[in-house]
């Protein structure tokens, strides 16, 4: 075992551990550290995959947008000390018996198929390569997809700002 | 492990599936449910990228996959909290049990 496999394990372990106290913490400010915890331990891990731009993209949009985003919105609509209440103790079991079965339904299936993995080749990617390929308007360019995300964080915004305006008398007929 | 990282980096993602899938099961808080939600769309992502660097090393479709789920996912989030918040607003609480008008 060399030192590159240890510190994939130790990154798995970073993950799940920061997942499972993410989803039973009680508190939810908490809940929403351990979350921000697994989300930069994802992105180490896609920098060990040395995709160094999804990472990026990992820590800018997750990190910074969508954690700060919740977080501010536990600060608006509850006291971050309060404890939430525990489910019961029927609900964990059933829960807990189903999370189970789907993982090891699914980690027999992985462990079992030949994944045919060829070590030869080498994974290269820039970020020039993407931003060519992305932009591209040949057979395997993304243009269109490309396009119709830009249209729909568009509708995106003015969709979050007309559900959360404050409606009063005057502008109640919007 | 003989034959390389794929098989542990695929476990990872999928213990990171079921775990938010616990959490999207016990959680009646809409914003700690949204969490769970997160938690999931990042094991997909992993996947996605893990397939494209271990098994089809010549092409960056896996990439351009993930790169669509993050911006999906950003702009789910923005409206699923404008929805919490306005809810809010109307119920003085996040809770899925209180918001029952359209359930029946």
């Amino acid at each position: 075992m060399d030192i590159s496999t240890i510190i994939l394990y130790a990154i798995a372990a970073c993950i799940l551990g920061a997942g499972i106290l993410a989803v039973t913490s009680t508190k939810i400010f908490r809940a929403a550290i351990y979350l921000l915890f697994s989300l930069v331990s994802i992105a180490a891990l896609y920098f060990w995959m040395q995709v160094e731009f999804i990472a990026a993209i990992q820590i800018v949009v997750y990190v910074g947008g969508i954690v700060v985003l919740i977080i501010f919105s536990i600060f608006l609509t509850q006291q971050s000390g309060k404890e939430m209440a525990k489910p019961s103790a029927g609900k964990i079991l059933a829960s807990l018996g189903a999370a189970l079965f789907g993982f090891l339904f699914t980690a027999n299936i992985i462990t079992h198929y030949s994944w045919g993995e060829n070590p030869g080749r080498i994974f290269t990617v820039t970020v020039d390569q993407i931003g060519r390929e992305m932009l591209s308007t040949t057979e395997h360019g993304y243009i269109l997809p490309f396009e119709v995300i830009s249209m729909l964080l568009l509708a995106a915004m003015i969709g979050c700002i007309v559900i959360a305006l404050k409606r009063t008398e005057k502008t109640l007929d919007i | 492990m003989s034959q390389g990282p794929l098989i542990p980096i695929l476990l990872v993602s999928t213990g990171l599936f079921f775990i938010g899938m616990y959490g999207l099961f016990t959680r009646r808080n809409m914003i700690t449910m949204l969490m769970a939600i997160e938690l999931m769309l990042n094991s997909v992502n992993i996947n996605f990228v893990a397939f494209n660097k271990y098994l089809f090393p010549e092409k960056l479709n896996g990439l351009f996959f993930s790169l669509f789920i993050i911006t999906i996912a950003a702009a789910e989030a923005a409206v699923a909290i404008a929805i919490i918040i306005n809810l809010y607003r109307s119920h003085q609480s996040i809770d899925v049990d209180d918001a029952t008008e359209m359930k029946y």
